[in-house]
């Protein structure tokens, strides 16, 4: 086996523990990997070799020493850079943070390296995570690398185009509407949101803190299980993680799916959605069925009314975050004669157009006169989406529908549009609002070869569950895609 | 329309934003047609809803721990946090132990 093979978690093990190749060597394998594509593709903003090869000399120390490795010992992994790593550069996609570089790790980072994973670099996304392309980031776009034309989605697009790209083997995005399971759609790899509090979020950069979530991007179900595994949990620092056991994900995604109730909502397979991905997500339906899963019809009536009540809360909570970027803590300050201009100087500069946007949108919902009719409203909308959930989960274990109306589409293709953009990510915003795990598995591709995405959700806190159906899809199906892709 | 161009320029002295004519022009139109599309949410009735600001609430469905997700709050201990320096050495402009700015106050 060399460095150059494709690679799974438990391969890297084998591998490792074979001496077959060092820890060392497979960083650098990645490494030169991402010297030739990255230029290209433009997934990661920022690189720490030094950090990195200190971390594999501990792996194959402990290797020499004959040691019990840890879960994820000598994982290259890929951090979306909206989540802290101390001493790496962390710029959230925007120039108002170009120059900030952390003191302290995020716990899921922390995590990751304690299991013995190696963290490579920070990946490209959307400013402040505030997109559904990449497209919005002030180091320019990130291009799919299944079709360079087109997007990766977004807005954690470097994070899928890394792993999609074979330039990390697994890789941590966010999620707050979409954004992990948009992107792994569009790129052809899976992704996963967790339940909202499943995994800690000390160190991730707020957007939109009653929805905002960390999940993983991987090659396969059992990478994805591997990585959940090691993130999720209890964390002390943040008040939001719940003290809900994990459990066993990677043993247990193995476990039959015969027998279990899938809920197919009609209220996804209507106008808007690609006559494509349709047929290829009722084809996954099928074969789901085929394993012994009961199909039953649902209904989630306020589907519609999901988009608006996502993007007033979200742009509410984002416009109230995003006010400590004023110049004075952090990234860089634009001088003014008065305080308040150089507030509004700075970030009238370090802002991009989408971020400012949705500032001003937030702004106004929970202006004074406003707040009632828009943001409340919003919030009673809400209640009602999350009830479509808990009552459908009365019924099924799961529930089957399309990650994304579209396949990936071309760069600059929705840029003008933003209510556009936004119209496009109704299947996904329905579960953030109810702060159910979701994950987005590859189905097969379009006649033109574009990646297509089913996701699954299931009930608060079933990601064993959801992660079960994931992996007999993808075993099924012949789906999982290697790390080692060409 | 809902929103004229004084709305746009009270909005952004509250958001801190120091707009361009142009910007100010796009999103008045941008703003107009989101706020147009989210009126859709008047359709439903909702008063006697109550509104979700968390997701980690008791709800119905009997298969979710959230209603014991937070069972309790840890120990108030005093512990040592050291990190003024690391801090103050992100900002912009920096006087150790302070972060300066432009003078707020003129007698």
């Amino acid at each position: 086996m060399s460095a150059s093979t494709p690679w799974t978690i438990a391969g890297v093990r084998a591998a490792l523990e074979s001496k077959n190749v060092s820890a060392r060597e497979l960083v650098a394998e990645f490494y030169s990997r991402i010297e030739k594509r990255n230029p290209e593709l433009n997934a990661y903003l920022a690189l720490s070799p030094e950090r990195a090869f200190a971390r594999a000399d501990r792996v194959d120390a402990a290797v020499a020493r004959g040691e019990a490795l840890p879960p994820l010992a000598g994982v290259p992994i890929a951090v979306k850079d909206v989540i802290t790593t101390r001493g790496v550069r962390t710029t959230c996609g925007s120039r108002i943070l170009e120059t900030y570089v952390p003191p302290y790790d995020a716990t899921a980072v922390e995590r990751l390296e304690k299991a013995g994973a190696i963290v490579l670099g920070k990946t490209n996304c959307d400013e402040f995570a505030m997109g559904s392309s990449t497209e919005n980031s002030a180091y320019g776009p990130v291009r799919n690398p299944v079709a360079p034309d087109r997007v990766p989605g977004g807005s954690s697009g470097g994070s899928a185009a890394a792993v999609a790209a074979g330039l990390a083997m697994a890789a941590l995005g966010t999620d707050t509407g979409g954004s992990i399971r948009q992107p792994g759609s569009f790129c052809g790899i899976p992704g996963m949101m967790p339940t909202y509090g499943r995994v800690s979020r000390y160190g991730l950069v707020a957007f939109a803190s009653s929805l905002d979530k960390i999940g993983p991007f991987a090659a396969t179900i059992a990478d994805l299980a591997a990585v959940l595994a090691v993130i999720a949990g209890h964390d002390e620092h943040d008040s939001t993680s719940a003290a809900v056991p994990v459990t066993d994900y990677v043993s247990e995604i193995e476990r039959p799916i015969e027998g279990l109730r899938i809920g197919v909502p009609e209220d996804y397979f209507g106008t808007g959605l690609n006559p494509e991905v349709k047929a290829q997500v009722q084809a996954g339906i099928a074969l789901l069925e085929k394993l012994g899963c009961q199909r039953v019809p649902i209904k989630m009536p306020h589907t519609d009314y999901a988009i608006a009540a996502y993007y007033i809360i979200a742009t509410a909570e984002a416009s109230s975050n995003l006010a400590r970027y004023d110049g004075v803590r952090f990234g860089f300050r634009v001088p003014g004669g008065t305080l308040t201009e150089m507030y509004r100087k700075t970030r009238e500069h370090g802002f991009g157009p989408e971020v400012k946007r949705r500032i001003m949108l937030g702004t106004y919902v929970l202006s004074a006169g406003y707040y009632d009719a828009y943001y409340l409203r919003a919030q009673r909308v809400r209640t009602l989406i999350t009830r479509d959930f808990a009552d459908a989960f009365e019924r099924v274990d799961a529930i089957i529908t399309p990650t994304s109306p579209m396949p990936a589409f071309r760069l600059g293709e929705k840029t003008s549009d933003p209510l556009q953009m936004y119209l496009a990510d109704i299947y996904t915003v329905t579960g953030s609002l109810a702060g159910v795990p979701g994950i987005s598995v590859p189905c097969h591709r379009t006649q033109c070869g574009l990646p297509v995405g089913m996701q699954i959700f299931g009930p608060h806190f079933s990601e064993s569950r959801v992660l079960q159906i994931a992996r007999a899809f993808e075993k099924a199906g012949g789906f999982a895609v290697e790390s080692g892709i060409s | 329309m809902k929103i004229s161009r004084e709305d746009v320029l009270r909005v952004a002295e509250l958001a801190h934003l120091e707009l361009s004519p142009d910007e100010i022009d796009t999103y008045r139109g941008q703003l107009d047609e989101i706020l147009t599309y989210v009126d859709k949410l008047r359709e439903l009735d909702v008063t006697s809803v109550e509104p979700m600001a968390q997701v980690l609430f008791p709800d119905r469905g009997s298969q979710t721990h959230a209603a014991n997700s937070h069972p309790e709050l840890r120990e108030d201990v005093l512990r040592p946090s050291d990190v003024s320096d690391a801090v103050l050495s992100g900002a912009p402009d920096a006087a150790k132990p302070f972060f300066r700015v432009p003078k707020v106050i003129d007698r």
